[in-house]
C-alpha cells in the first residue's frame, strides 16, 4: 500500500467520522433530508466565498457555506411556521433554489470561477493526497485530512460539551426548554456543523454522497441501539469501516471512491435492517416463528387437558381432530404434535394423544397464566 | 416583443421551450399529490435513485436509446420507492432516513456504475451525463414529441382515476372503507410520478427535478382549497415557468436552463406566499394587525364601561389617564380612542375627558354576553 493510497483512506475515515456525529442527531431528529438540503445549499455560499477570496481553500469559504446553510435553515422555518407549507414540501423548495443560484453564479462568472458543478457534486477524494498542508515548506500531509480532522474534532467537542443539552432536546424539546437548555440555540449549532461538516467533505465526497455519510451510518446504528452513547460511537465506527470498504471496492471495480462508499454504507445498512439482532428483519421473524410455535404447544396441550376426562377423547384428541377443533392447517397440528412429543409433554397411546406429567404441569400453568 | 418574435422563430428555442412547458404541466399537476400526501421529498430521493436504473440499462442493453434509459431509470425509481416504503413500515427508521439513504445510496452506485462505463471502448457517455445535470438545449423534437405523448397518458390516466386519486390524497381510510382501490390508486401515482420524474431528468437534471415537482404545487396550494383548481394552477405554474426558463435561458449568454426554471418557479413560489389572497403571509399579517387592533379597541371600550358603571349615568366622563393606566401595552388607549369615536361609540367631553355613548354602552354589553368575552364581530 502506498503513502498515497494510505492518505486516501485516511482522510475516507476522518470524513466519514466528521459527518456521522452530527448525522446521528439528524437521524434522530427526523431531519435527515436536511443534510440534503444543506449540503446542496451551500454551493453559493462556496461560489460568493470564492469569488470574494479568489482561493478555494480559504476558510471564508467555509464561512459563507456555513452561513448559506443557516439561511436554508432559517428560511425552511420559517416557511414551516407559517403554516403555509409542510415542512418537507419547504425543504424540497429551499434547496434546490439556492442550489440554482450557486449553479448560475458559476455559469455567469465561468472565467472567474474553476469549480464544477460536477465536482461540487460528486466531488474527488483520489485527489486529496495531491493537496498538501505545507506551512514553512514543512510537508503535513494531505490539506484536507487537516481541515476535516478538525472539523471532526469540532464536532466532537460540540457533543461532549452539549452532551446533555443535545440529548434532552433531542429526545424530549419541551423539556429541554422547560429546562432552560434554549432548544432552537441547540438546534441552530448543530445545523450550523451541519453545515460546516458538507463544506469541509464536499471536496472530498461531493454533496450527494456527505448524505450518505451523515444519514447512512448513523441510520444502521439506530437499528442496532437504544443507547445515545452507543448510537454514536457505532455510528463513526460503521461510517470508517464503510469508507475503507469503499474504497477497496472501488480499487477492486477500477470506479468511482465517493460512489462506492455510499454503496457500502448501503450494505452496511441493509446488513443491520435484515440482521440485527433484535430488531432485524430476520430476527423479527424468527421472532414471530418462535412466538407461533409457543402459542400452537400451549394451545394443543391446553386442549389436551381441557379433555383429558372427555368420554369422547378417543376422538377428540386425536391429531386428525385438531384439524377441525382448533381450525389449524393439517401440517400445523402434527408438526405441533411432533414437536410437543420430541419435548416429552405429550404422548400417543394407539393415536390418541395425552399429556405426560411435565405436559400437564406447563397446560395448567398456561391456563392459570391466562 | 422581442422575445416572442424569437420564440417564433428560433426553432432550438421552440423545442426547448415547448419540451420546458410539457414538463412544468405534468410535473405541476403530479406534485400536486406528491405535496398533498406529505410526499414532496420522494421525488428528489426517486429522481436520484434513478441513476443506477440508467446506467443499467445502458451497461446491459449498450443502446442509448432514450426510450431505454428512461425504462431503466423508471425501474430505479420505482424499486426505490417501494425500499422506502417497506424500510419505514417495517423498521424503526423513518421516512426522512429512508429517504436521505435511499438518494445518496442509489446515486452513489449509479456512480460507480458511470465509472465503470466510462472505461468501455464505446463509453461517449454524454448522453448519461445530461442526466446528471439535465440539458434542456439538446431537446429534440423527436424527444418534445415522447415527451408529450407521456404526458397526454399520464394525464389521461389522473382524470380516470380522479376519484381514487383524490381520496389518497385526502382521506386514504374512508376510500379504503368504501372498497375504492386505493393501494391501486396508489401505485398508479407513484408510476406517474416515476414517470414524470425520468421525462424530466433529461432536460433539467437530478438535483432540480424535484423542485419542479413541488414548487409549482406548492405555488398553487396557496391560491386555492380546491383540488381540481389547485391540479390544473399548478399546471399552468409550471408550464408557465418552464417556458420562462427556456426563455429567459436563452437570451442571456451562458445561463443553464434547469437553474433558471427553478427559480422562475421559486419566483411563483415566494409571490404566492407573500401575497396569495386570505393565505399569504401578508394578509396573515394584515389579520393579525386587524384583530390585534379590533381587540385593543374593545379592550378600552369594556375598560370605560367598567369605570362608568361605578356611576349612576352611563355616560360620566373619565380621564384618559386612567384608560392609558388600564389598557395593555401602557399608553395605548390614545389609538383605541380614536377608533371608537369613529364609531360613535365614545364622546369626548373634554380635551382629556372621555364617555361612553349610548351606542358604546350597548356595544360594552354586547361583548360581555358574548361567549368569547369580547373582541368578536365587528
Amino acid at each position: 500500500m502506498s503513502a498515497a493510497q494510505l492518505e486516501i483512506q485516511l482522510v475516507a475515515v476522518v470524513v466519514a467520522a466528521a459527518c456521522a456525529l452530527p448525522g446521528a442527531f439528524l437521524v434522530l431528529r427526523r431531519m435527515a433530508m436536511m443534510s440534503d438540503a444543506v449540503s446542496h445549499s451551500i454551493l453559493p455560499g462556496i461560489v460568493v466565498g470564492f469569488l470574494l477570496t479568489g482561493d478555494l481553500s480559504s476558510p471564508w469559504l467555509i464561512v459563507g457555506a456555513a452561513a448559506t446553510g443557516l439561511v436554508t435553515v432559517s428560511l425552511v422555518e420559517f416557511i414551516g411556521r407559517s403554516r403555509l407549507l409542510k415542512e418537507d414540501a419547504a425543504i424540497g423548495i429551499v434547496f434546490p433554489v439556492l442550489f440554482s443560484v450557486g449553479v448560475l453564479l458559476i455559469a455567469r462568472n465561468a472565467g472567474d470561477v474553476h469549480l464544477d458543478v460536477d465536482a461540487v457534486l460528486l466531488g474527488e477524494i483520489a485527489f486529496a493526497p495531491f493537496d498538501r498542508f505545507a506551512p514553512l515548506g514543512l510537508d503535513l500531509g494531505p490539506r484536507s485530512l487537516w481541515v476535516m480532522g478538525g472539523i471532526a474534532l469540532i464536532n466532537l467537542g460540540f457533543i461532549l460539551l452539549f452532551y446533555k443539552e443535545l440529548k434532552v432536546a433531542t429526545f424530549d424539546a419541551g423539556l429541554a426548554a422547560a429546562l432552560g437548555f434554549a432548544p432552537a440555540l441547540i438546534h441552530y449549532l448543530l445545523m450550523a456543523l451541519v453545515s460546516v461538516t458538507a463544506v469541509g467533505a464536499f471536496d472530498a465526497v461531493g454533496s450527494i454522497l456527505v448524505v450518505a455519510l451523515m444519514i447512512g451510518p448513523p441510520a444502521a446504528a439506530y437499528v442496532l441501539t437504544d443507547r445515545l452513547k452507543t448510537l454514536l460511537v457505532l455510528s463513526v465506527v460503521i461510517g470508517g469501516l464503510s469508507a475503507i470498504g469503499g474504497y477497496w471496492l472501488a480499487r477492486a471495480l477500477d470506479a468511482s471512491i465517493g460512489g462506492s462508499m455510499a454503496t457500502v454504507v448501503g450494505l452496511a445498512f441493509a446488513a443491520a435492517y435484515l440482521f440485527a439482532p433484535e430488531r432485524g428483519l430476520v430476527a423479527g421473524a424468527l421472532r414471530r416463528e418462535r412466538q407461533r410455535r409457543t402459542f400452537t404447544e400451549r394451545m394443543l396441550l391446553v386442549h389436551l387437558l381441557q379433555h383429558e376426562r372427555d368420554p369422547d377423547r378417543g376422538i377428540t384428541c386425536r391429531s386428525e381432530h385438531l384439524v377441525e377443533h382448533l381450525r389449524w392447517k393439517p401440517d400445523v397440528a402434527s408438526d405441533a404434535v411432533s414437536r410437543a412429543r420430541r419435548s416429552g409433554l405429550v404422548r400417543i397411546d394407539e393415536g390418541v394423544l395425552a399429556l405426560t406429567p411435565d405436559g400437564r404441569a406447563v397446560a395448567a400453568r398456561a391456563v392459570e397464566e391466562l | 416583443m422581442d422575445i416572442l418574435q424569437q420564440l417564433a422563430s428560433d426553432y432550438t428555442l421552440r423545442t426547448v421551450a415547448a419540451g420546458a412547458a410539457v414538463l412544468g404541466l405534468t410535473s405541476g399537476a403530479l406534485g400536486s399529490f406528491a405535496v398533498l400526501r406529505r410526499q414532496s421529498l420522494l421525488g428528489d430521493a426517486m429522481s436520484h435513485a434513478a441513476l443506477p436504473g440508467i446506467a443499467l440499462a445502458f451497461l446491459l442493453t449498450g443502446s442509448k436509446a432514450p426510450l431505454v434509459l428512461v425504462l431503466g431509470a423508471a425501474l430505479a425509481g420505482w424499486l426505490g420507492a417501494l425500499l422506502v416504503l417497506s424500510v419505514t413500515r417495517s423498521s424503526r427508521v423513518r421516512m426522512d432516513s429512508a429517504l436521505g439513504l435511499l438518494l445518496s445510496v442509489f446515486f452513489g452506485f449509479g456512480l460507480v456504475l458511470l465509472t465503470i462505463i466510462q472505461r468501455r471502448p464505446d463509453a461517449n457517455q454524454a448522453g448519461l451525463e445530461s442526466y446528471l445535470f439535465g440539458q434542456a438545449a439538446a431537446l429534440l423534437a423527436g424527444d418534445v414529441l415522447l415527451m408529450t405523448a407521456i404526458a397526454l397518458v399520464t394525464l389521461f390516466l389522473l382524470l380516470a382515476a380522479w376519484k381514487e386519486c383524490k381520496l389518497l390524497a385526502f382521506d386514504r381510510e374512508f376510500g379504503e372503507s368504501m372498497g375504492l382501490g386505493m393501494r391501486k390508486a396508489d401505485l398508479l401515482l407513484t408510476t406517474l410520478l416515476v414517470v414524470s420524474i425520468v421525462i424530466g431528468l433529461q432536460t433539467v437534471g437530478v438535483v432540480l427535478m424535484s423542485a419542479l415537482l413541488i414548487t409549482p404545487a406548492a405555488a398553487a396550494r396557496q391560491w386555492t382549497d380546491r383540488l381540481s383548481t389547485m391540479v390544473v394552477l399548478a399546471g399552468v405554474f409550471g408550464a408557465l415557468s418552464g417556458v420562462t426558463g427556456a426563455v429567459l435561458s436563452a437570451t442571456a449568454n451562458r445561463l443553464p436552463t434547469g437553474p433558471v426554471i427553478v427559480l422562475c418557479a421559486g419566483a411563483m413560489v415566494a409571490l404566492s406566499l407573500l401575497a396569495a389572497p386570505r393565505r399569504g403571509v401578508v394578509w396573515q399579517r394584515l389579520r393579525e394587525f386587524r384583530s390585534g387592533r379590533r381587540l385593543r379597541m374593545d379592550a378600552v371600550l369594556l375598560d370605560l364601561y367598567a369605570l362608568s358603571a361605578q356611576h349612576e349615568v352611563p355616560g360620566h366622563p373619565h380621564d384618559r389617564r386612567v384608560l392609558d393606566m388600564m389598557a395593555r401595552p401602557t399608553g395605548a388607549a390614545k389609538r383605541s380612542l380614536r377608533f371608537l369615536l369613529e364609531r360613535g361609540y365614545v364622546v369626548r367631553t373634554a380635551s382629556r375627558e372621555w364617555a361612553l355613548t349610548e351606542a358604546g354602552t350597548e356595544r360594552a354589553r354586547e361583548l360581555l354576553r358574548s361567549p368569547r368575552g369580547g373582541g368578536s364581530g365587528s
